[in-house]
């Protein structure tokens, strides 16, 4: 579904993502871990339209997104997470979830200037399935609340209902459970696998936290310098020697 | 105190909106009919102009007087008929409401336009300073989209509104009316006044196609350039029209038929703010609050950045384009300089003393600062210090202004308070 072809970006004269490839299948969990700055944000920015390839192919539904604008890409069906919490501080949790389905409004801005009652009942159906996707993240009853009001396990689950609102096929989760406690780890699993049974969508994740993706993915991608240095199940993963000494240092593979 | 003040609180707390309104009524006709006869009573020359302003700053002797006549005539009375009516309303809000929501707003606004006519129908300085708050009304409310909703910085206003001013103009003139600039009307004049929301239509176009010209290049990226940008494009519009000979140049435009009286103004206020908050509240106008708190994020969820922050910069410039159009037809005469720096200023001051991001706070901040510039008028230069001081002092203490970041719901403001 989708597929990276020998992608490489460059800032300036530093090569942050150097010919890497993925190939992600429906309702597959894909893992890409590596030490903090080894370019696994900068993979998201380029897939989801943030960033121009410097070089290289990405192929969603065997076209090419490459170049494309975030929105339109946003709008085929790769909707993604931040790991800073991108939210926006003046709006509720409902308007949140219900902006994503911007797309896919049809009243128009004629429907907009006058209330027409088309944009009535479209205003009514995106609010139910916002309501919908709330209720299945546990966040229902906060609706009408302030984001910013929210604690901050409360804010990862609404921006993770945000992201499902446009119904994506490919869901980017940038470190899900970055800040949390080991209590809402657990919980943020939970969630990740509800969403992945619910919606039998493919599920690309960045991660630090070994156990979660150890757990939760099929194929795991260790990224080093830009470079992937391993690809495998996660048991293989675990006990390749590049990846402890890329996590560990080399005197823990001695 | 505190008793008193919830005393007071518990007491008009179920008024709903009809019951002030209906007091209101009683006020104005109050007036009407007594004004003159309380105003000698209480040794004032004639009905004070605004709330008795003028006569306590021009002469602080009568002061007594006129606060006197402001409690018998508006304070009194319509918290009286408020609290009275109070019960009557609330069921009769209840039934309208339960009746048709649109038919209930209807209701609301013929009253709230009775009591402004019947109020300003006592000289006519009263309706030029009506008719002007109402399109203060209209330009800051469009100004807010784009200052306040989508959280740029816009100072072209005063050069859609000459835009909106003259496009309005220039159309009534060319075909309505024999003017020593455009020759003869090319149709029959009673034909007029059916064609003038056209004709302010046509202006808000052309303050939108001006708009266009700023947008293309400057939401190419997020910063200071629609500032710099907007700034020069207003006095660029004001400098082409004074060069315009055709247009009149410096001396201005004048003789433009008399069509904007206070039902049309009232009315197309209300078109705007009407359209403005169906807009501001749907999910396509809440882009605008997406595009300024998170960008990226915004465009990461579907939303094409670009294309909102243009279609909302048009949008705003076409009402103040509207807002511009009627101006030109109260005052039947515009000049390019009315639309320089001072205008700007005007604006930006009721946007950011009534509210960002709020229907409630345009109205509040547009109705407060004009009426209050008609009002401390007598002191002169010291306005010009009062207003910057206020100003400043409610920058210190809410930031965003004072009603800011409120929905401008219609039905909660019009239900009945049991």
């Amino acid at each position: 579904m989708l597929h990276v072809k020998e992608m490489t970006h460059d800032f300036g004269g530093l090569r942050a993502v150097d010919r890497y490839s993925v190939e992600i299948r429906a309702g597959q969990v894909r893992g890409l871990i590596g030490p903090n700055g080894a370019g696994k944000t900068t993979i998201f920015d380029l897939i989801t339209g943030i960033y121009k390839p410097t070089e290289g192919h990405i192929l969603f539904d065997g076209r090419e997104i490459g170049g494309r604008f975030p929105y339109q890409i946003a709008a085929m069906g790769l909707s993604r997470t931040f790991q800073n919490l991108r939210l926006w501080r003046h709006m509720s949790v409902l308007e949140h979830v219900k902006m994503a389905r911007y797309s896919k409004i049809r009243y128009g801005l004629f429907g907009a200037f006058f209330g027409t009652p088309k944009r009535q009942r479209e205003e009514r159906e995106i609010e139910e399935k916002a309501f919908g996707l709330l209720e299945l993240l546990g966040i229902g009853h906060l609706a009408d609340q302030a984001v910013v009001n929210l604690p901050y396990g409360a804010q990862r689950r609404v921006e993770m209902a945000r992201a499902l609102a446009s119904e994506p096929k490919i869901l980017l989760l940038d470190e899900p459970t970055a800040g949390m406690n080991p209590e809402e780890l657990i919980q943020m699993m939970e969630i990740i696998r509800r969403i992945h049974d619910e919606f039998g969508l493919a599920i690309f994740l960045i991660e630090h936290r070994l156990k979660m993706v150890m757990e939760l993915c099929e194929i795991i991608q260790t990224l080093v310098f830009g470079q992937v240095i391993a690809e495998g199940a996660p048991e293989e993963i675990q006990n390749n020697p590049r990846v402890i000494e890329a996590y560990l240092g080399k005197e823990a593979v001695q | 105190m505190t008793t008193l003040r919830d005393r007071l609180r518990n007491a008009f707390f179920q008024v709903p909106l009809l019951g002030w309104f209906f007091g209101t009524l009683t006020a104005v006709f109050l007036e009407r009919f007594l004004g003159t006869p309380v105003a000698e009573a209480l040794g004032l020359a004639k009905i004070p102009v605004l709330f008795g302003c003028d006569i306590i700053l021009k002469d602080p002797q009568r002061a007594p007087g006129a606060v006197a006549y402001v409690l018998v005539i508006y304070v009194l009375p319509i918290l009286c008929v408020g609290k009275l009516t109070a019960s009557l309303a609330n069921r009769l809000a209840g039934r309208l409401l339960g009746l048709s929501a649109g038919l209930s707003v209807i209701f609301h606004l013929a009253l709230l336009y009775a009591g402004l006519h019947v109020w300003s129908e006592v000289s006519d300085y009263r309706i030029l300073t009506l008719k002007l708050t109402l399109i203060a009304i209209m330009v800051t409310l469009s100004l807010n989209i784009i200052n306040g909703y989508m959280g740029e910085f816009s100072c072209s206003h005063p050069g859609f509104m000459a835009l909106g001013a003259y496009a309005a103009s220039v159309f009534n003139l060319t075909f309505f009316v024999n003017h020593k600039l455009f020759g003869p009307s090319m149709l029959p004049a009673g034909l007029g006044p059916f064609m003038f929301p056209l004709a302010l239509v046509v202006g808000g176009a052309v303050a939108a196609l001006g708009a266009l010209a700023i947008a293309i290049p400057s939401f190419r990226t997020r910063g200071d350039y629609l500032a710099i940008i907007s700034l020069a494009f207003m006095f660029i519009v004001k400098s082409m029209i004074e060069n315009l000979e055709i247009v009149g140049g410096p001396r201005g435009l004048s003789s433009q038929p008399d069509w904007a009286d206070l039902p049309t103004v009232f009315t197309w206020t209300v078109i705007c703010v009407w359209i403005i908050n169906n807009f501001v509240r749907s999910t396509l106008g809440k882009a605008l609050n997406a595009v300024r708190d998170d960008e990226m994020a915004a465009d990461a969820m579907t939303v094409n950045t670009r294309r909102t922050k243009i279609v909302a910069f048009l949008f705003g410039a076409f009402w103040a384009g509207v807002a511009g159009g009627l101006f030109a037809h109260v005052l039947r005469y515009v000049n390019p300089s009315t639309f320089g720096i001072q205008k700007l200023a005007e604006v930006l001051a009721m946007v950011y003393f009534g509210g960002l991001n709020s229907v409630y706070g345009s109205i509040v901040g547009a109705v407060s600062l004009s009426l209050l510039g008609e009002a401390l008028r007598p002191l002169e230069m010291f306005k010009w210090i009062i207003i910057p001081t206020l100003l400043i002092l409610v920058m210190i203490f809410r930031p965003t202004g004072l009603i800011a970041f409120r929905e401008f719901n219609v039905l909660h403001l019009i239900r009945p308070k049991l």
